[in-house]
Formats: structure tokens, sequence, C-alpha cells
């Protein structure tokens, strides 16, 4: 199994000369399992791109996983190319919600005043999946997903093939009004997604002196994504969903703190950037 | 064996953590000055709060998760005019049970030993699909 990363900036997407390295596409992930199958976490602009990589290679199944609904999250869906193929048979996954379905809240992005195309007029064959509680089998992977803290339905992903594991928990605020470390581990908000996995792709929005301004906007300052990283006892942990105001200089920084912060061995925590690849075999 | 297969095998079957609902249910209670006492959806209790150990007679960390059968002994919960009280009657119970609202005067004693009366009010965590998760009791002692 092998992650590339599409878009990892969280929020808005954020081009410019000082976004160039870490790249300013909202969240979208590939993962190709081990004989191919791909899946998609996510469908923020960093999707389109990665739709003319599918198109290219004649991909005729394509699995989305969404872990929510909000903008920067699916904003890509109508720009995958491969929505636009009549022969593209298109499973969408995502947080059940207690009042609308999953196509009923997918198409209120495709809908006037926000789109000029219907839902119902998508040339892809589209099935909508509220993700099951207990794992399920796509490919040869096990997937699980969880409802994890962040305002309005929204769960993270863990995949496992053949031995290896990776977590998606791209917007997550695990600490919010609690000392993660002090808390026996089921009361954790997303730990049976990450807990012991090989690579955790991880919220880390915030520096720490920037959090006490948006606690419960639903993300992660550094020190609580590094946290919930040791608690979960990670093998190697990913920086994701940079903030819009975060340029390339400020993410170095958010490296090094991180670097001073992780002490559960291994390698130190990575910043997640457009192109990078993460190999788990 | 790899981190992968640790990770199943320890966390699914052994250390499932709670689900969110009960997770940011206890935050909740942990910033409220009010007593609240949380049971999941088999009304085993799961936590209760700072407030709460003042009239249960006993911090949460002493007392620990508790099945229901073993809280409703140890509390000694009873009506108003002494009658023992089964689970079916009191708030927690009927939210439990009937997955409704509901509030109550009563009697119980505490952990030190103390008969406290107290005002109780019990509501169902009832999520996607009517799913139950558990029971929020908030109570208050009567002047």
């Amino acid at each position: 199994m092998r992650a590339r990363i599409w878009g990892c900036r969280g929020s808005l997407a954020t081009p410019g000369h000082e976004t160039l390295r870490y790249g300013g596409n909202t969240s979208c992930v590939e993962v190709r399992l081990d004989d191919g199958t791909p899946l998609v976490l996510d469908a923020g602009t960093g999707i389109r791109a990665l739709g003319l990589e599918l198109v290219r290679e004649g991909v005729r199944k394509i699995d989305v996983l969404l872990t929510h609904l909000h903008l920067d999250h699916i904003e890509g869906l109508g720009f995958f190319a491969p929505v636009w193929n009549p022969e593209t048979e298109l499973h969408v996954w995502g947080p059940p919600s207690p009042v609308r379905s999953l196509d009923a809240r997918i198409g209120r992005y495709f809908s006037a005043p926000l789109f000029p195309v219907d839902l119902a007029e998508i040339p892809a064959r589209l099935v909508f999946h509220d993700v099951p509680s207990e794992p399920w089998e796509l490919g040869g992977a096990r997937l699980y997903a969880e409802p994890i803290s962040h305002p309005g339905p929204t769960v993270g992903y863990r995949i496992e093939e053949n031995g290896n594991s990776m977590a998606y928990i791209p917007d997550h605020e695990p600490a919010l009004g609690v000392a993660l470390e002090s808390l026996s581990p089921d009361w954790v908000s997303g730990y049976t997604v990450a807990a012991g996995v090989d690579a955790l792709l991880h919220d880390a929005q915030y520096f720490d002196e920037e959090y006490s301004e948006r606690m419960g906007w639903g993300h992660s300052r550094l020190s609580d994504a590094v946290s919930f990283g040791h608690v979960a006892e990670v093998g190697s942990l990913v920086l994701f969903h940079h903030d819009p105001l975060h340029t390339d200089d400020a993410l170095d920084d958010l490296r090094g703190r991180a670097h001073e912060l992780w002490r559960n061995g291994g390698p130190p925590p990575e910043v997640a950037c457009e192109g990078m690849e993460i190999v788990l075999a | 064996m790899s981190r992968g297969d640790v990770g199943f095998a320890g966390t699914m079957e052994a250390a499932r953590s709670k689900h969110l609902v009960l997770i940011l249910a206890r935050e909740f209670a942990s910033q409220l000055s009010l007593p609240v006492f949380i049971t999941d959806d088999q009304g085993k209790l799961v936590f209760y709060n700072e407030p709460a150990e003042e009239t249960l007679g006993r911090t949460f960390t002493e007392a620990g998760e508790m099945k229901a059968a073993e809280w409703q002994a140890i509390f000694s919960v009873e009506t108003l005019d002494g009658r023992p009280m089964p689970l079916e009657e009191m708030p927690g119970g009927v939210a439990l049970l009937e997955r409704r609202p509901a509030h109550r005067e009563l009697r119980i004693t505490g952990l030190d030993g103390v008969r406290r009366e107290i005002a109780i009010t019990a509501f169902p965590l009832l999520g996607h699909e009517r799913e139950l998760f558990g029971i929020v009791t908030m109570f208050w002692e009567q002047a």
C-alpha cells in the first residue's frame, strides 16, 4: 500500500509564491492498494489533478472516502474528471447524518446557485454509502471509520492491508477541553482509528500560540497533534491540513517545533506537502 | 508482527475507544459546576464529574466504572418515603429503557454513607437512526 498527497491545505485553497513547496490545494490523498486499486481520501481541490491521472490510466471504478462535507473536502468533486465519464462507477463514502442522506447533502453543492450542473445530471454512475460502524473491506484492504471530534458529522479512516496500516484524520480537535495525555486512551477521540498505525496523517492546523482564538473550530494545535501521536503510539506522524495563513517558511518552523516535541522514537514528524509519497510495505 | 497487526488486534477487540458522543458528553460535563453522571448504552457508569463527587461521596477515580446493578446497590437509591427504587423508576432508568427524558426527586446514600435528597433530570443520548449511546443524568441536592 502507498499513499500520495495531492492536497494538504486546510480550509481554503492557497495558491501563490509563498506556498509553492508545500502546496495550496485542499485535502486529497490517493491510496493505492497492493493490487493497484485506488482509494481517494477526500475531494478537496487536489482531486482535480488526480482525476486527470486516473483518466489517463483508464481507471473505471473509484472509491472516494469523505471525512466530512465541509467545502474544502468536497469542492473538487465537480472538477474530478472521472465524474464526467459515463463509464465511471464512483462510490462515495461519507459520515451518516441524523438529518439528511449523503447524496442529499452532496447535492446541495451540486446545485444552483453553487454549481451549474445538478447532481442528477452527472454522467458517471454515482453510488453513495454511509460508512458502516464496523470494519469493512474494499479491494484487499480492511477499512474502519469512526466519528471524531470536529463540528458536524465527521469520521477518520483507518486502512489496513497485508499487515501495513495508515490512518487519515485531517480535521480533528481531540484535545478540546481536555489534556490528551491525562486520559486513558479509550476516552480519546479517534484513538481506535489511529492506534498503532504505521503512518498517521493528522490535523496540525495551528501553532500553539494561535490556538486560543480558534478553540472549538475543530482543528488541532501542533502540541495536541503530537500528543495524539504519542497516545496512539503511531509509527510516523505526518502533519496535515495547513492553515491558509501559513507560508512555506512557517511550515518549516512547524516541522522544527514538531521535532522538539516528539518523543516516541522512530522517525520525527513530517509536514505534508503535495507530491509526498508514503510507502507502507 | 507489524504495527498494523498490533493496532487492530489490540484496539478493535480490546481497547476500543468510547463513542464520540460519550467522549463529548464527558468533556462537556467536566466543564460544569452542576453534578453530572454518565452511563453507557447498557447503563454502565462510565463517568461522573467533580461536582458529583461531593454528592456521591467518592471521586470517580476511586470509584471507577461500574455496571448498572453495581452502582444501584452502592448508591442505595430509594423514594422519598424510603422505598427501594428499581431501575425502571429512576430517571436514568426511564431514559435508558424508554429512551425519553425524565425527572424525579429521590434519596440516595453516597459512598461516604450520608443520605441525601436530590432532584434528578436524565436524558438519552440518541444519535443517527435513534441509536442509543448513553444517558446523561444531572442532579442537585434539595435544600
